[in-house]
């Protein structure tokens, strides 16, 4: 077995099993029932195509292909960037009732509110960081923060 | 020998990072909630690709390959991560919900 035959036989593993990865990001992409969920299935789409130009490559030997990939994957981070903040603008609008709402904020976890609170009070004492939908969470655990 | 050898480990490559972007696919359909969906797509999926490179930038055996993929690698781990941090702050500050089989939130008030 030489060693052409051993990188072809594994580049064609490589990209069957790419393959499947792909169709499974691309069936959460479509059911994914929340945005981010579309978004996270995006962004791990563009991480495989990077494997796949990648596996190109090693089988072409056309090694420009990498730069492709750099350039793939910057595009892909800055539309990630763009969404997160778009998810951020449009907000939580009829969605995200399926999964069920998760444990109360109780009496159990005043460690980590009381934390939380302290930090939130921090950045509250900044003016450029005090937006109007902030301003109430600081006012509303400066008790716990107190005591 | 030294050939068979490279050979062999560009091919460990190959399939070792084909095999992480399938099992980030995989946690991608089977975790509950988007952000552990999220802890699936932004770190297997960073390795596959990296792996990946790697395996090009070893099979070329030349300098300025392999310094490129190692670029592309480094690119790649210092902007999953961000991009994942962005996405999770925005949607949790916006109120998607965690699962119901969740413990503890610790971005709570």
């Amino acid at each position: 077995m030489t060693p052409e035959l051993i990188v072809e036989y594994a580049s064609i593993a490589a990209i069957a099993i790419l393959v499947v990865a792909l169709l499974l990001t691309v069936y959460r992409a479509v059911i994914g029932p929340t945005l981010p969920d579309r978004i996270v299935a995006l962004d791990m789409l563009v991480g495989i195509v990077i494997g796949f130009i990648a596996v190109i490559a090693l089988r072409t030997g056309y090694t420009l292909y990498i730069d492709i990939a750099i350039a793939l994957g910057l595009v892909g981070f800055l539309a990630t960037v763009a969404f997160a903040r778009f998810v951020l603008a449009r907000g939580c609008v009829g969605e995200g009732e399926e999964v069920e709402p998760g444990p109360a904020p109780g009496p159990a976890q005043a460690g980590p509110v009381a934390k939380s609170a302290a930090k939130s009070a921090a950045k509250a004492a900044s003016p450029k960081t005090a937006k109007p939908r902030k301003t109430s969470k600081p006012a509303a655990s400066r008790g716990k923060e107190a005591k | 020998m030294i050939s068979l050898l490279a050979t062999l480990a560009v091919a460990f490559l190959m399939i070792a990072g084909a095999l992480f972007s399938l099992l980030a696919a995989i946690g991608l359909n089977r975790l509950p909630d988007f952000y552990t969906r999220m802890h699936a797509a932004s770190k297997a999926g960073t390795v596959g690709s990296g792996l990946l490179l790697l395996a090009v930038g070893l099979h070329a055996a030349d300098g300025a390959t392999f310094g490129r993929s190692l670029a592309g690698i480094v690119f790649f781990v210092l902007t999953a991560p961000i991009s994942a941090h962005l996405l999770a702050r925005a949607a949790h500050k916006v109120g998607y919900k965690l699962s119901s089989v969740s413990v503890r939130d610790d971005m709570i008030g």
